[in-house]
């Protein structure tokens, strides 16, 4: 299964600080986040995945880059919209598909679901169903690494409808006035279901919305995996350095509807054609590698087979792995004092 | 082996669509992500996307085709070497794949809900329960078996505003992972007074004023606690809580079973709970019933100092989310508090106040001490009352309340809130279940009135339970 692509060694890329085997990396991470989404699209179409089944294609290049900036021992907190995320923290794709089957071998031994996954292993801290609600938890963990001087951040993601949510200001206020190590990455994919920004924002730029708690923010291309990452650098020193928290805006776009119920009426086709033919954050970074002569067709194609043969090994596994044993319906409710 | 395209489902209710158009036609070239496809319900119109790249090798189902069933093979995809002599052998398969789908009838089958798959979970989770239920008949309430309470010797008089803040700083002064956070609770030493002299103590990191931000700090010291931290969170009153229930129940009871219980969350929600004096109708409810009626929280409601002492630390030892809800006119009142650093109650066990035959008296916070009031008045006339102060509301401690009614064969129950799924129409329930044939009476309720906390001082008292209440409802049950 691990065929080395064919690629020169060691050339960097001084115009935007990655090197080759950066650009290969993110390319396998995102065409392994997409590969996984489609899958897990096609299992839900078979009735294998039940409820509700948010999809992170189009939106790869956000959560790669940001990852790219951080370190394992920093902590990751995100909504609904999380199988991109797990699979970026380097959580199993076999077991967060099996999650997603509601299969004994899922993250949550089947009891989480899409929505609800967590891997304290990877500091990966949910997976939260209710909009918004991730930010102050987020900002939490970020308060308990600065109550124990530990030097990590937390990534916490909320989507550009959250920002309209209260308790998300309530969170800058804190983490400002407390200076906590966190970053607030918006992921703006220009539709809170099925509102786009201009009808539920009364400004459109979000990087702002920290700017009467005096947190910086900025707005990034987040189909630039490269941009991302370099926004996501800038943004991790700040808090290292004690500075408090940070704002980025990555604009990005998602291809599928809100969930898999969701045939995405309220935009037009051309919008989404025109996002996928220009602005695809893998065929950016797959341009990148050729151009670069970093790796030829038949190395990509290498690639592929690779992420293809992990994601299928992923969807057997969800679908082989039993269903929970019925005493799991009364385990970990409560800890035993 | 040609790739298989099937029928999709866009929810988990559907059994069936009409494929309304193809987008490509045998010979295209096709990539993951295109949209091959248009298919139809009654309730939406959907894209089908190709799963693979490849050529399109064959379409088996006719556009416009009608109640085409979900998990049927519409199309294949030959992948790059193949051409369409690898059909040959899939032909005679293009028919339903059966495995999948009437699995997927049968679920879809037994909820008639839309779409949305977390109100159809719902119904099936339910009714699963309930029959493992009755296996293993309520496992949680009847588990705390009542042992004997440690004696002590020596013992000092303190207000449940003192024990309450001892309570904190023992537990600080051992763990430092205990921090205390909320409204007002360093400089200004607490709103009630209860977080005195901790910042003095334990300085600025560990006792945190918060702006007034009831549901962002409850977020924030949640997910603290996620990271293994034990924050004490102080509401200035439950009534604020309501911004913040969101967090303690979604977040802070839910969280360790959808993680598969990777991870705990050790926090107290404490604070002054029900009405105080004057305060009107947002400043005065009781919420016992509305956080005992979830799985994943233990609900603490203390009366004495004794009470509020060895419990609140009890609470803050505890792995698990505790609400501990307080009475603000508790605070000033004196108890006598065992001298001892190490004086702890367990958490799910009722004390019995009160010694009694002829009728059982279940009450908790502050109609505890209405309960003894109402106790000697009832001597008076030749009742004897027993007084259980439940101390914790969840887990409920069936035993003592069980065994009680199968001596005295009555029961009254009383608390400040509604009577509408309040607490004691859970334990009418609960007696009814484990001790029908002991009761000579029905059970009655003292309850708050069932209307918002009036201001006027007349009709507040009479929105509140008083000893006379509880006087003639336990008369009322003995027939007398």
């Amino acid at each position: 299964m691990a065929t080395t692509p064919k690629r020169k060694r060691g050339t960097t890329r001084a115009d935007n600080q990655a090197s080759s085997d950066d650009l290969l990396k993110y390319y396998r991470e995102m065409l392994l986040i997409r590969r996984f989404e489609e899958k897990a699209g096609q299992l839900y179409g078979m009735g294998l995945i039940g409820g509700f089944c948010h999809l992170y294609i189009g939106q790869e290049a956000v959560v790669v880059g940001m990852q790219a900036a951080a370190s394992d021992e920093d902590g990751v907190i995100t909504s609904y919209r999380d199988h991109g995320h797990m699979l970026a923290t380097g959580m199993d794709a076999a077991g967060v598909m099996a999650e997603l089957t509601g299969r004994e071998g899922g993250y949550s031994r089947g009891k989480g679901g899409s929505m609800h996954m967590f891997s304290k292993e990877k500091n990966f801290y949910g997976g939260h169903g209710i909009v918004g609600a991730q930010v102050p938890l987020g900002t939490g963990i970020a308060f308990s690494y600065k109550y124990r001087g530990e030097n990590r951040v937390c990534m916490t993601y909320l989507g550009d409808g959250a920002v309209n949510q209260g308790q998300v200001y309530e969170a800058f206020n804190m983490a400002a006035l407390w200076q906590l190590p966190v970053i607030y990455c918006i992921e703006n994919n220009q539709y809170a279901m099925g509102t786009s920004t201009q009808r539920h924002s009364s400004s459109p730029d979000l990087y702002e919305r920290g700017k009467a708690y005096g947190i910086p923010g900025e707005q990034v291309d987040g189909m630039d995996v490269l941009a991302v990452k370099a926004a996501g650098e800038r943004a991790v020193a700040h808090c290292r350095e004690g500075k408090g928290p940070y704002i980025l805006e990555l604009k990005t776009y998602r291809y599928r509807g809100h969930s898999m119920s969701d045939p995405a009426k309220y935009r037009t086709k051309d919008e989404l054609d025109k996002m996928r033919k220009e602005h695809d954050p893998i065929d950016m970074v797959k341009k990148l590698l050729i151009d670069g002569n970093i790796v030829d067709e038949a190395g990509l194609k290498d690639i592929d087979k690779e992420v293809k043969a992990e994601v299928a090994k992923a969807a057997e596994f969800a679908q082989n792995s039993p269903e929970p044993d019925v005493s799991e319906l009364f385990t970990d409710i409560l800890i035993d004092a | 082996m040609p790739i298989e395209v099937l029928m999709p489902a866009l929810s988990p209710t559907m059994t069936e669509g009409t494929l309304a158009k193809w987008n490509v036609k045998e010979g295209d070239t096709v990539a993951s992500g295109d949209v091959i496809a248009e298919i139809e319900t009654d309730k939406a119109t959907m894209e089908v996307e190709a799963v693979d790249e490849g050529t399109i090798g064959k379409l088996v189902v006719d556009a416009g085709t009608e109640n085409v069933a979900v998990n049927q093979v519409i199309a294949y995809i030959l992948e790059e070497d193949e051409d369409a002599s690898a059909l040959d052998n899939v032909s005679a398969s293009s028919a339903p794949k059966a495995e999948a789908a009437p699995a997927k009838e049968e679920e879809a089958s037994s909820d008639e809900a839309p779409a949305a798959a977390s109100s159809s979970a719902a119904p099936v989770s339910a009714s699963g329960a309930i029959e493992r239920s009755e296996a293993e008949p309520r496992a949680m309430s009847v588990m705390n078996s009542t042992q004997d309470e440690k004696t002590y010797t020596s013992f000092k008089t303190q207000t449940v505003r003192e024990a309450l803040r001892d309570a904190m700083a023992e537990e600080m002064r051992t763990d430092e992972n205990v921090f205390v956070m909320g409204e007002e609770v360093a400089q200004y030493q607490g709103a009630y007074k209860v977080t005195q002299g901790l910042l003095d103590e334990f300085g600025d990191k560990r006792v945190i004023d918060t702006p007034i931000t009831e549901h962002g700090f409850t977020g924030l010291a949640t997910g603290s606690a996620f990271m293994g931290l034990k924050p004490v969170l102080e509401f200035m009153t439950f009534n604020f809580a309501m911004q913040a229930i969101d967090q303690i129940i979604n977040s802070a009871a839910k969280t360790l079973y959808m993680s598969g219980g990777q991870l705990g969350c050790p926090i107290v929600f404490r604070g002054p709970n029900g009405a105080a004096s004057r305060v009107g109708a947002q400043h005065s409810q009781c919420y016992a019933s509305w956080y005992a009626h979830c799985p994943g929280l233990k609900v603490v409601a203390p009366w004495s100092a004794a009470d509020a002492k060895g419990l609140l630390k009890a609470a803050i030892r505890d792995p698990n989310p505790i609400v501990f809800l307080e009475n603000e006119i508790m605070y000033g009142q004196s108890f006598e508090v065992p001298d001892d650093d190490d004086f702890v109650l367990p958490i799910g066990q009722a004390k019995i106040e009160r010694e009694g035959t002829d009728v059982t008296i279940v009450a908790f916070s502050i109609m505890v001490g209405k309960a003894l009031k109402a106790a000697e008045q009832l001597a008076e006339q030749g009742i004897s009352a027993e007084v259980i102060n439940l101390r914790t509301i969840r887990p409920l401690d069936v035993n003592t309340i069980v065994r009680s009614v199968m001596k005295t064969n009555r029961l009254v129950t009383v608390e400040e809130g509604w009577h509408f799924s309040g607490i004691g129409a859970e334990i009418a329930s609960v007696v009814m279940e484990h001790a029908f044939d002991y009761l000579d009476a029905p059970v009655a309720r003292v309850t708050g009135e069932d209307v918002p906390m009036p201001y006027a001082a007349n009709l507040e008292a009479l929105a509140l339970p008083q000893d006379s209440h509880i006087v003639a409802a336990a008369k009322a049950v003995c027939y007398r």
